[in-house]
């Protein structure tokens, strides 16, 4: 059983867009936004609410028009031939565009024949991806009375019917609790197992390490990174991070004695101070807090310490 | 872009799935409401009025009512069924992941909103033959009207479902309009003998007057040369407004 194709193109470059810009009324969505993505890999775009991810990922299969710009998928031209090239990928939008009077089944038989998909096929496509994103057990049931869960799988599951090349994920695990994230996160591996390229869009920057091999940080409708999330994290902070509770006073008290200052980060209250090593760091804070000794994390410095030190908020002793 | 018919039908099939789910609580209720008036008006008020037109006062009626039930059938589906889907259930938007065309929802839409009118008005002209109140074989020249009424009434409501910011405004499509056409078109006396010859201009305003003209003449057996003109009033203003549909509805998926 294949659920979704590998790239039938001879090039390996599956999305290439080339200084994309969408203004809306006054606002500027996309600014000059290039980015390719390889076949195979699964590519995240990251940014905040109102970065401009959905309209990048509208443009890219040819419902949004960019008002200058080129994007080509599957080396395809998409203004000159939208159709072709949907034919080709898949796409399950933020919010499920579900049918909620009609069953699991009935739902895929539906979106299978948006792609003109016939008998045996049809049946034979809403089969496989029944059994793959376990949908069965709901039989006949409406899906308006299934819980939040099987409605994203189902959602998910009609953006494969068409057997994409390239699956286009807006937000996929917005709103669902840990256990389904995580549930999800390994069906879409398996999908990419099997040779799908794969770019979604999240807010989530453990979604983004966890699942992508290549992330583009998006913010203002701009690529301000982009890289493995493993290179943006080495290329711009150091290893470890300790977080901690204390006031901006306190803080210069504190770090008084350390030498060169460490890289840091304040959200608030909150301090996030970066270093290679923080033993010596932590020895020295439990000195200063003499016995009351405050709540400290320790961990390793990831793509959320990435994407703050990018995006706004200042992060002092890096340039 | 242009339609391509195999993804329109694609579309159609989409509501039909939906209608074969939902039609006891879909078709009944807005099935019922000319029956009702036909037996209400027709049988309880019928009996103080010996003749009207030249028949019986609920032979009259039936006509008329054939092409109110195929208004009707049209005229839900492409008001609060379409703006559910278009604002509420996203379905146009999951639609377009695919490679469906604004056009092809457009047409798709229109065409069951047609089939609706069809399967509506088809149903109420059952209930009439039946009830010996449709002459045949003359009265079946009715049946490929419901279509073109279909159509006329799916391109009127697109057009208005189109433009509104809240579904609380279909109150006023029904209530201010469609009633209105309902009580005023022909259906339950004759218009021209009603308003003065320099107002009967107005009255071929009314796009429900030009259907039940054309129904009117199919159950009596009467060829008018006025005909010609009732239909190419319905096919000019269908076409009309859905030009400019398929302009709104494709700023309003694509934007």
């Amino acid at each position: 059983m294949t659920l979704v194709m590998g790239p039938r193109t001879e090039s390996s470059v599956i999305v290439e867009a080339s200084s994309v810009s969408k203004r809306f009324g006054n606002r500027l969505a996309v600014d000059q936004l290039s980015l390719r993505v390889s076949a195979g890999v699964c590519y995240g775009l990251l940014g905040p609410n109102g970065a401009g991810k959905t309209t990048t990922l509208r443009m890219i299969y040819g419902v949004t028009r960019p008002d200058s710009g080129m994007i080509r998928v599957f080396g395809i031209d998409i203004d000159r031939d939208p159709r072709a090239v949907r034919a080709r990928l898949g796409v399950t939008l933020q919010q499920n565009a579900l049918i909620e009077e009609l069953s699991a089944e009935e739902n895929l038989r539906v979106f299978g024949r948006y792609h003109l998909l016939r008998e045996p096929e049809l049946s034979r496509r809403a089969r496989e991806l029944i059994d793959f994103f376990e949908l069965g057990s709901q039989g006949r049931s409406p899906v308006r009375q299934l819980s939040g869960g099987f409605q994203r799988r189902l959602a998910i599951a009609l953006s494969l019917m068409n057997r994409p090349e390239l699956l286009i994920l807006d937000e996929p695990t917005t709103g669902l609790d840990p256990a389904l994230r995580l549930a999800l996160w390994s069906r879409i591996r398996d999908l990419k197992a099997e040779g799908a390229t794969v770019l979604l869009t999240t807010h989530y920057m453990d979604e983004a390490q966890r699942l992508c091999d290549t992330v583009a940080i998006i913010c203002g409708g701009k690529v301000i990174d982009e890289g493995a999330p493993s290179d943006l994290i080495a290329a711009g902070l150091a290893r470890e991070t300790v977080e901690f509770d204390c006031s901006p006073g306190e803080e210069s008290v504190l770090l008084n004695g350390i030498s060169p200052h460490p890289q840091r980060l304040r959200v608030g209250r909150r301090l996030m101070i970066y270093m290679d090593d923080t033993s010596s760091l932590i020895e020295h804070i439990r000195d200063f807090d003499r016995g009351q000794r405050r709540s400290l994390i320790v961990r390793p410095t990831n793509l959320e310490d990435v994407f703050l030190a990018l995006t706004g908020t200042s992060l002092e002793g890096v340039l | 872009m242009s339609v391509s018919l195999p993804h329109a039908f694609s579309v159609w099939r989409r509501n039909a799935t939906m209608y074969r789910r939902t039609w006891k609580s879909n078709i009944l209720p807005n099935f019922f409401e000319p029956l009702l008036y036909l037996v209400s008006i027709g049988i309880g008020v019928g009996a103080y009025i010996s003749e009207m037109g030249g028949t019986s006062y609920i032979a009259f009626l039936a006509p008329g009512l054939v092409c109110v039930a195929a208004m009707n059938g049209a005229s839900f589906e492409v008001t609060y069924n379409i703006y559910v889907r278009l604002t509420f259930e996203k379905a146009y938007d999951a639609m377009l992941t695919t490679p469906i065309e604004p056009d092809d929802v457009l047409a798709g839409e229109v065409l069951w909103a047609v089939t609706r009118s069809a399967i509506y008005g088809g149903c109420f002209f059952l209930v009439i033959a039946l009830a010996g109140l449709a002459p045949l074989p003359s009265a079946l020249l009715v049946l490929p009207l419901l279509p073109l009424a279909g159509l006329l009434f799916a391109a009127i409501g697109i057009t208005f479902t189109l433009e509104i910011k809240s579904i609380d405004l279909f109150s006023f499509y029904f209530t201010l309009f469609l009633t209105p056409l309902f009580l005023f078109s022909d259906v339950f006396f004759p218009l021209k003998e009603r308003l003065s010859s320099g107002w009967l201009w107005v009255a071929e305003l009314l796009p429900l007057l030009h259907p039940v003209r054309i129904a009117r003449a199919s159950f009596s057996g009467q060829a008018l040369p006025i005909l010609l003109w009732d239909l190419c009033y319905i096919v000019a203003v269908s076409m009309l407004l859905l030009a400019r549909a398929r302009g709104r509805i494709e700023r309003r998926l694509t934007s």
